[in-house]
């Protein structure tokens, strides 16, 4: 049973809520616009660098560097769609891929290493404000079969408002005339300018918005645990459409439900190694580990066999060709 | 000629890697008629409309529309001055509902600007009237059943319907309607002639790509005819239709009966 309740335990931790932040952004592009992203990694690495460094190098306060990270994160989708929207989707999807994976390097290199740590990341710094406001008492809580530590459950509440407020917010934006037109883009480009819409405008301000999310989601990512260059590499963002698949895409609450079925899977097949290797079935934790990851592939397969288009989606949907 | 025209276009020329295309040297299309643009395949019909809606860029030319310069304007600004199209393969929005299809259609519906679009207040009763107005066109069409319908679920004829009753929904000035029959069995043919005949009655003026003879003498008040990028001909269908240059230009082009005996049909 405690296998069961440890990996039950993933569906509220901070990292659920930051991938599951992340994804939402990512289904802003994919999901809703149909824009190929496959650097969300890239924006959640602007995030958590952004709100690091702009604490621990420049000084400023935690509000005010989620603003400058923001804008940032901005920037970088500007510069990544004004020259590539125009074009077909997949010069989006290659330009994203690259330019996460040059963000990356750029980050783990020793040249900038004064600010991003290189290679080591950086220690957590920059969560002062985040601790320092803990309401809860402190020492280890209990919350139902589980225990917190209170700063964790606290990281964990805020993460989960936040979680919520986009949700909402992205339901807004999707049930809009606005979510419609991107609706349209997804479906057909070439309809929506017969229809007098300015498709390049829109799929910018998708690519914006979804980037800006991802960022807010590195942001949280990082609060918990030091900041580490490693983190952010492409199977970061192929994780999130696993999530956003597994939940249905083009749902409001797919990439939540998504984000949380994934890390309890994850947690429940490692929970299940490491009984393997106590039980003498592996040699060392190396060869389950490679299983795990077996097993997360044998599930994945399962899902899209049996329910393609995610636990929310809409079958409807599916029977009918793309075009 | 038309004494008032509302699309007037002049020189042109559009090539793909010494390949001429489209070479107009004018042509003009008449406020409130329905005007047929004929040829036989590869002539360039479709390559025009494209240049025409802002969908590819020519080489050389200009053109206005309504008396406003219309040339190297981005698509979505040529559909935003009232010059909608259709397209020869209908793009129907698949996953989306037959009333959303319509409600795309509308324009200047505010909550389409992203800073109106999480303030229902602003843009809920335009959302409403655009809805009624969608549903009434829906039923001249016979889809105000399907409006719940996801619009993949559509036969082909129904699609060219749905996309028809789209462009009507953004009040148009001028419908332009690529093979609007293409694909579409007989019993449905009937159906979309009146519908064009319907959008003459209500003002707006007609352009639409044809093969099919007997239907262009059936609707349209003007024919032109275009060959190898060429307009060859154009003027009163019985006229046109006559002229040994049109005669020329399809069987230059065809050799199959079946034209041939359409021709004949024609003249008889």
């Amino acid at each position: 049973m405690d296998i069961l309740w440890n990996s039950l335990r993933e569906i509220i931790t901070p990292t659920t809520a930051a991938y599951a932040l992340a994804a939402i952004g990512l289904n802003v592009h994919f999901g809703f616009t149909g824009l190929l992203n496959f650097g969300q990694a890239g924006f959640v690495a602007v995030g958590a660098y952004g709100f690091a460094i702009s604490v621990m190098t420049f000084g400023l306060s935690a509000p005010l560097a989620v603003a400058v990270t923001l804008v940032l994160a901005v920037l970088y989708a500007l510069l990544l769609g004004i020259p590539t929207l125009r074009l077909r989707a997949d010069y989006l999807a290659i330009v994203t891929i690259a330019s996460a994976e040059i963000i990356r390097f750029a980050l783990n290199s020793s040249a900038f290493a004064s600010w991003t740590g290189g290679a080591n990341g950086l220690y957590n710094e920059y969560s002062g404000w985040l601790k320092g406001s803990n309401p809860y008492p402190s020492g280890v809580l209990t919350l139902g079969p589980w225990t917190f530590t209170s700063n964790d459950l606290w990281i964990a509440t805020v993460d989960w408002l936040v979680v919520a407020l986009v949700a909402g917010l992205v339901y807004l934006l999707v049930s809009s005339p606005w979510g419609r037109v991107l609706k349209g883009i997804r479906e057909d480009e070439h309809a929506m300018l017969s229809l007098g819409k300015n498709v390049n405008l829109y799929k910018l301000q998708a690519l914006v918005i979804g980037g800006a999310i991802g960022a807010l989601a590195g942001i949280l990512y990082v609060q918990p645990t030091s900041v580490q260059p490693f983190d952010f590499g492409s199977r970061m963002t192929f994780n999130m459409y696993t999530m956003l698949i597994l939940g249905g895409a083009a749902t409001v609450f797919g990439p939540i439900l998504g984000s949380m079925i994934f890390w309890v899977v994850m947690r429940f097949t490692d929970e299940l190694v490491t009984v393997g290797v106590e039980a003498g079935l592996f040699d060392n934790v190396t060869q389950g580990s490679q299983l795990r990851f077996v097993l997360v592939g044998v599930a994945l397969v399962l899902l899209v066999v049996f329910r393609p288009q995610g636990i929310l989606g809409n079958r409807t949907e599916l029977s009918f060709d793309a075009k | 000629m038309p004494n008032d025209p509302i699309l007037v276009a002049d020189g042109v020329h559009r090539h793909f890697a010494g390949v001429t295309a489209v070479d107009v040297e004018h042509l003009a299309v008449e406020r409130g008629k329905i005007t047929a643009l004929i040829g036989p395949n590869g002539a360039g019909k479709t390559t025009f409309f494209n240049l025409l809606t802002g969908f590819d860029r020519p080489q050389a030319g200009s053109w206005s529309f309504d008396g406003r310069p219309v040339a190297g304007l981005a698509p979505y600004r040529v559909a935003r001055l009232g010059m909608v199209r259709t397209f020869q393969l209908t793009k129907v929005l698949g996953r989306l509902t037959v009333l959303e299809n319509m409600l795309l259609g509308s324009s200047r519906q505010s909550g389409e600007k992203l800073s109106y679009a999480i303030l229902p207040l602003i843009w809920k009763s335009r959302d409403r009237s655009d809805v009624a107005r969608a549903m009434e066109i829906l039923g001249r069409f016979k889809l105000d059943a399907k409006a719940a319908d996801y619009a993949a679920s559509l036969s082909g004829g129904q699609r060219k319907l749905l996309e028809m009753a789209r462009a009507i929904m953004s009040e148009p000035t001028m419908v332009m309607l690529d093979e609007p029959m293409a694909g579409v069995n007989p019993a449905l043919t009937q159906s979309l002639l009146h519908h064009i005949k319907d959008l003459k009655e209500q003002g707006m003026t007609v352009l639409f790509v044809e093969h099919d003879m007997h239907m262009v003498r059936n609707v349209a008040d003007r024919v032109v005819v275009m060959a190898e990028g060429k307009i060859i001909a154009s003027g009163a269908p019985d006229e046109v239709l006559s002229s040994t240059a049109v005669v020329d230009a399809y069987l230059g082009a065809h050799h199959d009966t079946d034209l041939r005996k359409l021709i004949q049909e024609m003249d008889s």
